[in-house]
């Protein structure tokens, strides 16, 4: 019988399927960070349980860390919490890549750079945006701190069997139009519940000519759609990304011979069944800004506010109220609209691609005086990478702030925050109320347009910008 | 895990779709390393203007709903961030049940509860009722009438009644496994250490192989 990418994952993972239908899945990795953890370590602790494997749980710290004098942290409560994982991960025999690893960074970022992610295995963390790891063919899902116990414990997951959607992206895309423009269309079109209870297999030529970053862009966005994973089939671009020395857990010499053997046997079989199917023509798709409150509320850059009655999925009451939070008239042009922050960072939008494709827009230009820009790398090897590439020279030149990695202003678990009423043009994504400090605005954007933002104080089609 | 069967309250109704975790519980009181102390924070940014007062508009700062513990809110309940500390939050100011609505929309579901938030909720015990949109309507006319309506949930019959001026009654589907694991109060990981056998001889194969 003819089987999905997740089908053949989900089959090589089963455990026991239990008489009322749960099934025991195995889990192969596991990340953890310092928000989600501390309650899991303490309900070990409470019932005298031990750790199952610990040489698959892997540990770093990103959500609290400041961007700034990141071994000084000031809020005595968020020191706390990344003490509390120091301590859990030596008392339980956990590797931890800590502040003064080379190795540390957003744990969404980590994960494939250090070759922990890899094709056909099942991921879990306690972060929503688990969903990234699916952009090598691994079946990677959010979960929750009771679960994050359930997995330290016992390696398996009880779980129901997922639906399948499988999103074609076909027809060539304008330039300057990206990854995080197909994923931000696709959430609109769908709405923020359209994949709720599935898996998103994320297909079509389009995506096979994506780079690895592109493509974990567009995974990273599918719980913004409502699914807790997103699939896309390994191929050469994806091995070429794993087989490099840099990758120090992904597997060397014969073991990677013999598992590159398995990883082209993962697609999904000619005539494999989908519960769902929808094909996006990307040759009609314009780079896109969110206006609202939540990632569904997005329009073409070209566009204009809309009214409340206008919006497809939302009713005129949440319109209004996110039009009020967000400052925002119907009729205004995107275009008009003016920021006060750039945030460049975040498990969605820090990748080294992301600042080349950053550097590229701000080289020999100055920022907008009006704007203040924080870039963020994802993991401290980016921000290696992309010091000896030179960028940050391009970065501090025109205006920007070159940070240290962590999540930063995509949460503000940390000091970058937006104070009340600034409006930010961000690379992160979710614009939910509040987000990225209370009372402030977000605007969901590609990092091209963002950058672009920068440099004229409001939004721009990247399309007719020269650079 | 608490056990749950039938539970009567009264009801708070939050007129909002998509409410999502970050609105539940906001980034700043996540630093905790407890599990406990997130109720007095729950809808912090709706529940308290700038000035640090009670916003009187907010449906749970009325004083007849002082005691509420069933909300009731609209589609995407929970979407979001997978924190469980929005759980937490709600289960600690008091709440023991949360009513949602689904709805069909260009021939597709759009469910009343994002998925990880189901699952939080279910790990707590946080009973997690899906009611179409026009039931879930209808509550808010009964509660618009009746602020401080009252409910009771039967779990074991999977109803859910209003005390109106008259008594409204609705069915829930709840999933069978689910429902067991509710009523009997099961410890979740207990029972998947119950399969150490499965689990070992699974490992036993799968670790044979390299690329795992």
């Amino acid at each position: 019988m003819s089987k999905t990418l997740f089908d053949k994952i989900w089959d090589a993972h089963v455990v026991k399927v239990l008489e009322d239908g749960t099934t025991i899945l195995y889990v192969d990795r596991h990340l953890i960070h310092e928000v989600t953890s501390p309650q899991a370590f303490e309900g070990l602790r409470l019932t005298n349980r031990k750790v199952h494997r610990p040489e698959l749980t892997f540990a770093t710290m990103d959500h609290n860390v400041p961007t700034i004098d990141r071994l000084n942290i000031k809020d005595p409560v968020s020191k706390a919490q990344i003490d509390a994982l120091s301590e859990n991960c030596r008392e339980f025999g956990i590797r931890l890549f800590d502040l003064k690893s080379e190795n540390q960074g957003i744990v969404h970022i980590i994960g494939p750079e250090l070759g922990i992610t890899l094709p056909g295995l099942t991921m879990v963390c306690g972060d929503s945006h688990t969903s990234t790891h699916g952009a090598f063919g691994a079946f990677a899902l959010g979960i929750g701190t009771s679960e994050v116990e359930h997995v330290l414990a016992t390696q398996c997951l009880p779980q129901k069997r997922p639906k399948t959607f499988k999103v074609e992206f076909t027809g060539h895309p304008k330039s300057h139009v990206t990854a995080k423009d197909f994923v931000l269309k696709l959430i609109g079109l769908i709405g923020t519940a359209g994949g709720t209870g599935y898996v998103l297999e994320y297909c079509g030529s389009v995506i096979r000519s994506l780079s690895m970053e592109g493509r974990m862009t567009v995974c990273n966005m599918s719980i913004e759609a409502g699914a807790r994973a997103g699939l896309v089939a390994p191929d050469e671009i994806t091995f070429e990304y794993i087989n490099q020395e840099a990758r120090p857990f992904a597997p060397k010499g014969k073991n990677y011979e013999e598992a590159l053997h398995y990883w082209k046997s993962l697609p999904s079989d000619v005539g494999a069944k989908y519960d769902r199917e929808l094909v996006i023509d990307t040759a009609q798709i314009a780079p896109q800004v969110t206006w609202g409150t939540s990632p569904g509320m997005v329009m073409d850059v070209t566009a204009r506010i809309p009214s409340p009655d206008q919006v497809p999925g939302y009713s005129p009451v949440d319109v209004t109220h996110a039009l009020e939070y967000m400052g925002l008239k119907p009729g205004t042009p995107i275009t008009d609209i003016q920021v006060d922050t750039v945030f460049i960072g975040s498990c969605t939008n820090a990748r080294i691609e992301d600042l080349r494709i950053v550097s590229r827009v701000l080289k020999g230009k100055k920022i907008s005086k009006r704007v203040k820009v924080l870039i963020v790398p994802g993991s401290q090897h980016v921000r290696a990478q992309a010091e000896r590439e030179g960028l940050d020279q391009i970065f501090k030149s025109a205006g920007c702030e070159w940070r240290e990695s962590g999540c930063s202003m995509c949460l503000g678990m940390n000091p970058d925050q937006l104070k009340p009423g600034e409006r930010c043009a961000s690379t992160s994504n979710r614009n939910f109320e509040g987000r990225q400090g209370k009372g402030g605005r977000t605007h969901l954007v590609s990092p091209e347009m963002a950058a672009a933002c920068a440099v004229t104080g409001h939004f721009v089609d990247i399309r007719e910008w020269e650079f | 895990m608490e056990k749950f069967t039938v539970y009567r309250g009264i009801v708070a109704p939050l007129d909002r779709a998509n409410v999502d975790t970050d609105q539940i519980i906001a980034k700043q009181f996540l630093k905790s390393i407890k599990r406990t102390g997130f109720g007095e924070h729950l809808f912090f940014d709706w529940r308290y203007l700038s000035n640090g007062k009670p916003d009187p508009a907010f449906p749970l700062n009325d004083p007849r709903l002082a005691k509420a513990s069933i909300l009731v809110a609209r589609n995407n309940f929970g979407c979001g961030s997978s924190r469980e500390h929005a759980v937490w939050a709600i289960q600690q100011y008091g709440f023991h049940v949360v009513i949602a609505s689904w709805e069909m929309r260009n021939g597709a579901k759009v469910p009343a509860f994002a998925d990880i938030f189901r699952n939080n909720a279910m790990k707590n015990s946080l009973l997690a009722i899906e009611l179409s949109s026009e039931e879930v309507e209808q509550i808010f006319s009964l509660a618009r009438v009746k602020p401080g309506l009252e409910a009771t949930v039967d779990l074991l019959r999977q109803t859910v009644t209003f005390y109106a001026n008259h008594e409204v009654s609705f069915h829930f589907e709840v999933d069978p496994a689910e429902k067991v694991k509710l009523i009997q109060g099961l410890d979740d990981i207990g029972l998947t250490l119950k399969e150490e056998v499965a689990i070992r001889s699974f490992e036993a194969k799968h670790n044979a192989q390299k690329y795992y």
